[in-house]
């Protein structure tokens, strides 16, 4: 029998992991997107690892509805990115500067 | 929850939401038929359509304190301050909006449709009385923002602005639905008034860690120092007739997410977020108030100059009190109608190919519009929190019940902080009545007699609400009491 403490342990690391891709990366946005994927999943991970364990389904409705969310916002980032890379010719984090001050 | 049977909810209790969701379709497809250039037609159901729900919100929901949809959803009178305040901040953008997004070749249904589900978005979090539906709130009125700031298709700086409001909106939260999953775990519900009753008695370790994450994104979801990067970037870049409703109305609605989940959610641990507040707080009014100095683009300026107020808004709920969510709740209220009549005060002055962004176009506004240079004038000496006008009464109360909590070094910050800001907003004030325009004479006022009529109308009732605050005070209390 896996432990609940050992499901977290492994939603901790995919949240670490998410958000050590969006500091981190320095060169892809689309990098970014995944990132922010894994983060979630991580989420939907802790809520299927309580509501299982709790024997509460209302964790595993969260989940269905956090999926659905995840699926309109990266249509919405992607959307973002076309705009990003025509009117810059760049998807590169590191050209993300012309603002500053 | 139960699943054991499926009760009728009480609609009538939900009718202002319902209503909005009505208005955005229908204006979706007037939109669609009408074929007119400036949208006319959408425009005015629109506007016809917040004003309306602004009168059911409070037929609907005035003095009552239910829960409905099996304690999903909370009728209450903060509620109501709350939701008719976003209704008319979005009425007021709009309004404002319509000339300056024409000139632009940006006048598309699409701007009032995402608008009214952002707004739609933002009144659910307000009503929300359970994790699920507060996070379903936050996303339709991100997703909704996200797509508002990249309107500008062609536009370099707009589309970055986007591309970072959009990654650090989904890191805050990805923040709060991470803390949401621990609290979920430490109570096993998603309910807020369950989770307040177990918070009161379970062991705190898992609660306290699920706070710390909800804390950071709903500090994300404001824009708190230190969590403020993307502020100024999307301020800046977005066009000024969407920072006008992001820095209004989606500030009002963060207020409503913080006093909503932390505030009444987590009132138990109100010992474990106080410091944590308090920090954002001092942080926000610091770093706002210095890097704000030293801004020359006025949209630059009003995003730095934001931090100093979130931080007064956070003082605010460091009491944790009744008398500390209502001086929140009357410093949100009365800072986005000054601040919504300041972008307006821009736009006014912008025209085609021309956007009215640096300090110095504000120069001699007196000799070219006395009026708009009074309303100028009005504004900052309000947000500046000088006696007699509402941003004082404002800052008095939120100062006031950080007494009450016995943090007077806190005090005395925020007042050091009220009067470096002095500094920036007086500058303002200085260029419009003082100094001599550019060689070529500056920025005409542009736009229609209604945009004028509304903005004058905003900039009066700034003043009314310094000559008269009993009566919005009173409300603001009455709505924790």
């Amino acid at each position: 029998m896996i432990e609940l403490s050992e499901f977290l342990v492994l939603g901790a690391i995919l949240f670490s992991l998410g958000m050590a891709g969006i500091f981190l990366n320095r060169k892809n946005a689309i990098v970014l997107l995944m990132s922010i994927e894994l983060i979630l999943l991580a989420v939907n991970f802790n809520f299927i690892a309580f509501s299982t364990f709790m024997g509460d389904l209302a964790g595993q409705v969260f989940v269905f509805f956090i999926l659905t969310v995840a699926a309109a916002e990266s249509a919405i980032g992607l959307a973002i990115l076309v705009t990003l890379f025509r009117s810059s010719d760049s998807i590169d984090v590191a050209d993300l500067d012309t603002m500053k001050g | 929850m139960t699943t054991d049977a499926f009760e009728i909810p009480n609609l009538t209790l939900a009718l202002p939401e319902i209503w909005m969701l009505g208005v955005a379709c229908l204006v979706l497809v007037v939109d669609l038929f009408s074929g007119d250039r400036d949208h006319t037609p959408a425009y005015w159901v629109a506007q016809l359509g917040l004003l309306s729900a602004a009168l059911i919100t409070v037929q609907a929901q005035w003095g009552l304190d239910v829960t409905t949809f099996d304690g999903n959803y909370v009728a209450d009178a903060m509620a109501v301050v709350l939701k008719v305040t976003v209704l008319l901040l979005t009425f007021l953008a709009f309004a404002y909006s319509r000339d300056y997004l024409r000139e632009r070749g940006m006048l598309r249904g699409e701007f009032y449709l995402l608008s009214l589900f952002s707004t739609l978005g933002m009144m659910v979090i307000i009503s929300a009385h359970s994790l699920l539906v507060l996070y379903l709130g936050v996303e339709l009125m991100s997703l909704s923002l996200y797509a508002l700031v990249a309107m500008r298709r062609g536009s370099p700086a707009a589309s970055e602005a986007a591309m970072k409001y959009f990654v650090l909106g989904a890191l805050a939260s990805g923040m709060l639905l991470y803390g949401m999953s621990m609290l979920y775990g430490a109570t096993g519900s998603l309910d807020l008034a369950a989770i307040t009753d177990v918070a009161a008695a379970e062991s705190r370790l898992l609660l306290v860690f699920g706070l710390v994450f909800t804390v950071v994104g709903v500090a994300f979801k404001f824009g708190a120092v230190p969590f403020h990067m993307w502020v100024p970037d999307v301020y800046q870049g977005a066009p000024t007739a969407v920072t006008l409703f992001i820095a209004t109305a989606s500030k009002v609605a963060a207020v409503g997410l913080f006093i909503r989940l932390i505030g009444e959610g987590l009132e138990p641990l109100h010992g474990d977020w106080q410091n944590m507040v308090l920090l954002l707080a001092v942080a926000s009014i610091l770093i706002g108030n210095t890097v704000a100095l030293v801004q020359t683009n006025i949209k630059r300026m009003l995003a730095y100059s934001t931090f100093n107020h979130i931080g007064f808004i956070f003082l605010g709920f460091v009491a944790g009190s009744a008398e500390g969510y209502g001086a929140s709740m009357f410093y949100a209220v009365t800072y986005s109608f000054t601040v919504a009549a300041a972008f307006g005060v821009i736009m006014l002055l912008s025209r085609q190919g021309f956007e009215a962004e640096n300090l110095e176009d504000f120069k001699g506004l007196n000799e070219r519009s006395p009026l708009f240079a009074l309303v100028m004038l009005l504004l900052m000496v309000s947000l500046t929190g000088i006696p007699g006008t509402v941003g004082f009464y404002a800052k008095w109360l939120v100062i006031r019940s950080v007494v009450d909590a016995g943090v007077m070094w806190a005090a005395v910050f925020a007042v050091i902080g009220a009067v470096v800001g002095a500094f920036y907003y007086l500058r303002v004030v200085r260029l419009c009545y003082f100094d001599q325009p550019e060689a070529e004479g500056g920025p005409q006022p542009s736009g229609s007699g209604g945009f004028r009529f509304v903005l004058a109308a905003n900039g009066l009732s700034v003043l009314l609400l310094g000559l008269f605050p009993g009566a919005l005070v009173a409300v603001c209390m009455a709505a924790f009491g």
